[in-house]
């Protein structure tokens, strides 16, 4: 029952929280994943290159050392080629000039080395220097969003352009650009090499190379066929197991494994004769190139040899052959290469345009230049005239007028969805009122910075939020100065110092991820304490106590009222206490305030409030 | 690794041995092309011999021909051997998660379990794929260039015997060193995804305490850790294929400079020399497969011994040769209690506290139980006893007079039914859903069932009516009508016992009683035809749904509190009587006193603040309200 995200109202809310276009596109992001038009590719390479700008002598770097890495590699081949032209026969092996040769061959081959790992190191530190930095973008520009933007979208969403999509960036961009680079210079570098040393040859092996690229599409595009068959049906045998697996607990209680074992098995059965012929099919790729890449090898073989005792077509030596055969062998590689790293720079490109279609998401207006601080809160918190909606032509709250002198106690009543949450939500300034006056100590709350007017009110909501580290952090997290004695004193007056104390590691016990072992009790405790350590001069309590039992409740509710005492309160509340001990009722419905006054008041009034007081309470 | 093949290779013995030894025809194959190659240039080129060279490119086609088709039976086989395995495995697991029993299922873990029967099959899937088709390919290639090698010339061959132990020790060390930093580094990668996670859910709470600043702060220092241990990794995996060319060419070198004494004084030709080379090149080339192989069989062995974990996990409860249970005939009712509980006492772990302590107790056919107590006292634990979901550690649980350790499992859960306390439904249509209990119930039977638990109503407003589809989890169904669907689900196929799992606490008061009250006229009404009896037993945290129980069992951290009626609880049990006063109105309290007339006990004060103590004992219970 969280209000902020109730599906009803969030898919529409999308569309216009305070009239931010940009959501939009982020709404739909996973489906289409950034838009083009809005992100060329000549954009977001200017943007890209923005963020490699801090880290550019790696970039510089890795680029210049791949450059001289392949063109080393690729000279390799013409030193052996060279090499093994001297030593022909008995007699015919010229060592005068076979050492120099040799040692040049080691330089080579230590400087390609050398370069082809300097290249590594850089692309690395590169790419996940970038990462970072990308990502702490993300994260800062998500903390600086407006509230409506994180209730409005799936959080998995968001995490996964924090968490994965910057990734792909790294990766898929940054290491598929040197790729592509190294992949190019490649094909460049074995073409020069090849011309420099016979046209002809060179003519053949570019003519019969293209086969085995085609050979490699025929069988990628017969094998895509059958690995989409496959994915189906994995897809439903995992769709199966999520289910059933995932409720294997009401399965054994309602020995309901035989039937479940059937459709399992009929599903399992699918799976195997589509995934026999994918896998085959996805097997044809490597013997397939590896078949055109023998037949070629022995085109170039015989052609070679041919030229070597006739000079037709070539004149070549034995070495020239031997230096033909490796470029033959090496020139289709890098084609395979780009085809694969082009797929993974167009994914990359899709991950960056949701990256920066998160970045370029409106934010929450700043505070105004002249905003002042909130120094000394008295309490006094005014509505005058309050309409705000989520949707422009769905109005949630209409002329909501509320007087609160220092100390009152207010309680908001009515049905799911009559505005109570939301009414909390603007006097945080977590959304801004459409029209009206949120007043707080006699000034409008948007003449105080947002951090000063939110360190006046102290909130505890339905939904216990506890970080990972220790109680005492928890605790403290609203004040950070805090000493352990008035973390103390804190976690006692909230009745929660028992129950911590008895921890294994005490103040000291780290909570877990989601609040660990706690109990649901426990956490809105600790919650409480938090808010107690804060001393805030208004309190905003929303169905703090409603997911715990009842028993466990009244301790709660204690310590709410120790809360409560000498501040302004605005309580979300089901307990009778609660709402009869207010000095205010105010009853809700549709937006609206509809009755206000004390319990024994609206009951003496016999309208709404007396109507579902009785209806709540009677069996 | 080993023992899932023995377990599920067997029937693919045939192909596991049809494959390789194709693939190693092309492994030949592979293997003679640089000798032809080498007899290419010596015999060609030496004797000027055009049709030679010819007919060597000839054998060099054939052989390519003819590799390719080996190739072609082998790739079927690995097809056939991995998938068939794979679809055992899976079938296999599967099954056998269905014997498992709550003990083992809490033990791995729901989501465990569906990363060993989907990923880790896979995983072991690839590996046997892989196996079958590279497993002979890439050693035999290393291995048997070197042979080749050392066939031509030793000495020579000395230098293959030095270059491939060291490019084997590089990869050796450098991935004994960077594989523990893999993990370190997925664990930094999901701490930034947790401080994402709760920068997000907790967005209210940062704003409102205005640390936007700390949480800035604690990301960039897990991104900046993450990206310092990653760019550490990187500078060790880089080195891999620096050192695997510098190696393969250094030993190039020496390979020229020896072959040049060699074919100076007559020993070796130039095609020889050649033919070395390609060997090296072809030796080491295979030693990067062979270790990539090695990564994948790692990973693979790591999958299967998670996948034998499962295999080899005995169910804890079982009910081999267990005879069906006669049950008790209407007539003689009163002689055999629906359920008894003796000294029963369960944990979840040897070490942990007993989570249901010492409890014993007896309930009449017909019967209604209530059990009460607050989150985390054992009230489900101690109903899953019942159908024998969790075996009792100590005590003895029975069923119709009959120990449920002596039922078939089948028989026992038909004749309990269980609403569990998380409503969920499976996808597909409200009949699939609700024939759960009994494939064969016809729509009538279906209708009472819906009748009953108060969810007709919305059944027939569906225009498919019962075959309404069913989403996943039940997701378009709200909370309420969820549960009254796994209530009816459990009334169908007429149980002999009902337990409902803190069942109804998404339904309003009248809704509740008008359930209960359906149940209790179905009890007497299935008695009056000659029928049992349908007895009940109802956990919950609500006062009011107990409360007429024939008999309540208070639960105070697994051990019994209070046992009898609502009034006997509420005169001599001061829990019983805290949970009443927490609930209940003051009216209804002071009604009580007046009937039962015990001591007016005031609510201990500890739990109470001054503030809220006139009026305390009051609430508004139902939740879904106000």
């Amino acid at each position: 029952m969280n209000p902020y995200t109730s599906s009803g109202s969030v898919a529409t809310m999308t569309a216009n929280v305070s009239g931010n276009d940009n959501l939009n596109d982020l709404g739909d992001g996973p489906r289409q994943p950034g838009d083009p038009e809005r992100y060329p590719v000549g954009a977001v390479t200017r943007r890209l290159m923005g963020y490699v700008r801090p880290h550019r002598i790696s970039f510089v770097a890795s680029f210049v050392s791949a450059a001289i890495s392949v063109i080393l590699q690729l000279y390799t081949p013409i030193l052996i080629g060279e090499g093994i032209d001297l030593i022909v026969a008995v007699g015919q092996v010229d060592f005068d000039a076979l050492l120099p040769l040799v040692t040049k061959l080691a330089i080579v081959v230590v400087g390609a080395a050398a370069f082809q790992w300097l290249q590594g190191y850089c692309v690395n530190r590169l790419s996940y220097e970038t990462v970072r930095d990308m990502r702490v973008g993300a994260s800062d520009k998500l903390s600086r969003m407006p509230l409506s933007f994180i209730d409005s979208h799936a959080h998995g969403d968001l995490m996964s352009r924090v968490v994965n999509d910057v990734d792909q960036v790294g990766d898929g961009l940054l290491q598929g650009f040197t790729q592509l680079f190294t992949g190019v210079i490649t094909i460049v570098g074995t073409l020069a090499f090849m011309l420099s040393i016979n046209l002809t040859m060179t003519l053949v092996v570019v003519l019969v190379t293209p086969l085995s690229i085609f050979a490699a599409g025929a069988i990628a595009k017969l094998s895509n066929k059958s690995f989409t068959a496959q994915q189906r049906i994995q897809g439903q045998l995992g769709g199966h197991i999520e289910e059933y697996v995932g409720e294997q607990k009401l399965v054994d209680a309602f020995a309901y494994g035989s039937n479940a074992q059937q459709r399992f098995d009929a599903l399992n059965a699918e799976l195997y004769a589509a995934g026999e012929r994918a896998q085959f099919m996805g097997s044809l790729s490597n013997p397939g190139t590896r078949f055109i890449n023998n037949i070629i090898y022995a085109v170039v073989a015989v052609i070679g040899c041919v030229g070597v005792i006739t000079g037709v077509p070539a004149a070549l030596t034995v070495g020239g052959v031997q230096i033909f055969l490796s470029y033959a062998n090496q020139y289709t590689k890098p084609f395979n290469e780009v085809t694969n790293v082009i797929t993974q720079i167009q994914t990359a490109y899709a991950s960056a345009r949701r990256m920066f279609a998160l970045l370029d998401a409106r934010e929450q207006e700043p505070d105004a230049a002249d905003a002042v601080e909130l120094a000394t809160p008295q309490g006094e918190v005014t509505l005058e005239h309050v309409d705000f909606s989520y949707v422009p032509d769905r109005k949630l709250l209409q002329d909501i007028c509320i007087e609160a002198k220092p100390g009152m106690r207010f309680a908001l009543v009515g049905p799911t969805g009559c505005g109570k949450t939301t009414l909390i939500n603007l006097l945080l300034r977590f959304y801004d009122i459409d029209a009206g006056r949120i007043m707080v100590d006699g000034r409008s709350s948007r003449d105080y910075t947002r951090a000063s007017l939110r360190r006046a009110f102290g909130m505890v909501l339905q939904d216990t939020w506890l970080f990972e580290g220790t109680v005492a952090d928890n605790i403290a997290y609203g004040c950070p100065g805090a000493t352990r004695e008035q973390v103390i004193e804190a976690a006692k007056r909230a009745h929660a110092h028992k129950f911590i104390v008895q921890l294994p590691g005490g103040y000291d016990t780290v909570i877990g991820e989601d609040g660990g072992t706690f109990s649901q009790g426990q956490k809105q405790l600790l919650c409480i304490a938090r808010v107690m350590l804060t001393d805030p001069a208004i309190l905003l309590l929303d169905e703090a106590t409603s997911s715990i039992d009842t028993r466990t409740e009244l301790q709660v509710q204690a310590a709410f009222d120790e809360l409560m005492a000498g501040r302004t309160s605005f309580v979300v509340a089901h307990r009778l206490s609660t709402i009869r001990n207010a000095d205010c009722i105010l009853v809700m419905r549709d937006g609206q305030i509809i009755e206000r006054g004390t319990h024994d008041e609206l009951l003496a009034a016999g309208g709404f409030y007396a109507e579902l007081y009785r209806s709540q309470f009677a069996q | 690794m080993i023992e899932l093949l023995r377990r599920f290779g067997g029937k693919f013995r045939r192909y596991m041995v049809i494959g390789p030894a194709c693939k190693l025809i092309e492994v030949i194959f592979d293997l003679l092309t640089p000798l032809v190659i080498a007899q290419m240039i010596d015999k060609g080129i030496g004797a000027h011999d055009v049709s030679a060279v010819v007919r060597y490119g000839m054998v060099l086609a054939a052989m390519a021909v003819i590799g390719i088709s080996f190739t072609l039976v082998c790739q079927k086989m690995a097809a056939l051997t991995s998938q068939g395995m794979g679809t055992d495995i899976r079938g296999a697991l599967y099954q056998h998660i269905n014997k498992l029993s709550y003990a083992e299922l809490d033990r791995f873990g729901t989501p465990s379990l569906i990363t060993r029967i989907t990923n880790d099959v896979n995983q072991v899937q690839l590996a046997v794929a892989l196996g079958v088709r590279m497993l002979i390919r890439w050693p035999f290639l290393a291995v048997g260039s070197m042979c080749a090698a050392l066939a031509i010339d030793l000495k020579l061959g000395i230098i293959f015997l030095i270059c491939t132990p060291a490019i084997g020790l590089v990869f050796w060390v450098v991935m004994a060193r960077c594989i523990p930093y893999y993990k370190q580094l997925q664990a930094k990668l999901d701490r930034i995804a947790l401080i994402c996670r709760e920068g997000l859910s907790g967005a209210r709470v940062v704003r409102a305490f205005v640390r936007e600043d700390h949480e800035r702060e604690r990301f960039a220092q897990a991104a900046d850790d993450q990206a310092n241990t990653a760019i550490a990794v990187g500078k060790l995996s880089s080195i891999l294929n620096p050192v695997t060319f510098l190696v393969m060419n250094l030993g190039v070198c020496a390979i020229l400079w020896v072959g040049g004494i060699q074919v100076s004084v007559g020993e070796l030709t130039q095609g020889q020399v050649m033919a070395f080379v390609n060997y090296m090149t072809q030796t080491l080339t295979s030693i990067v497969y062979v270790a990539n192989l090695v990564v994948v069989f790692t990973k693979a062995s790591a999958s299967a011994s998670r996948i034998n974990e499962v295999l080899n996990c005995v169910p804890g409860i079982a009910d081999e040769g267990n005879q069906p249970v006669a049950l008790p005939k209407p007539g003689n009712v009163a002689s055999v209690p629906a359920l008894s509980l003796s000294h029963a006492s369960f944990s979840f772990g040897a070490g942990a506290a007993n989570a249901v302590n010492d409890v014993t107790l007896e309930l009449p056919l017909g019967k209604t139980l209530g059990i009460i107590g607050g989150t985390g006292s054992g009230k489900s634990t101690l109903v899953s006893l019942i159908p024998r979901l969790y075996d009792a550690s100590t005590g003895s649980v029975s069923v119709m007079g009959v120990d449920v350790r002596t039922w078939p499992l089948d028989q026992l859960r038909r004749v309990v039914a269980t609403v569990p306390q998380r409503a969920s439904l499976v996808s597909g249509s409200i009949r699939s859903n609700l024939t759960w209990r009994d494939e064969a119930a016809t729509d009538e039977e279906l209708w009472v069932a819906l009748d009953m638990a108060q969810a007709s109503e919305f059944v027939r407003n569906k225009p498919q009516g019962l075959d309404a589809p069913v989403e996943a989890g039940g997701k378009n169904f709200s909370g309420g009508q969820r549960q009254r669907l796994t209530i009816a689900r459990a009334l169908v196929g007429s149980p002999q016992i009902l337990i409902m799992d803190d069942s109804a606490s998404a339904l309003d008061f009248k809704t509740d009683a008008a359930l209960r009250h359906a149940i209790r006229e179905r009890s007497m009404r299935g008695a009056a035809k000659g029928g049992l009896p349908l007895t009940t037993v109802i956990v919950s945290q609500r006062v009011s749904t107990v409360r007429d129980a024939d008999v309540i069992c208070v639960l105070d951290h697994g051990s019994v509190a209070g046992l009898g009626t609502h009034d006997e609880l509420y005169a001599t049990c001061r829990l019983y009587r805290e949970i009443c006063q927490s609930q209940l109105r003051r009216e209804e309290l002071e009604g009580q006193r007046g009937s039962t007339a015990p001591a007016p006990t005031p609510a201990p004060a500890s739990t109470l603040s001054p503030a809220s103590a006139p009026t305390a004992p009051a609430s508004i219970c139902a939740k879904e309200g106000c």
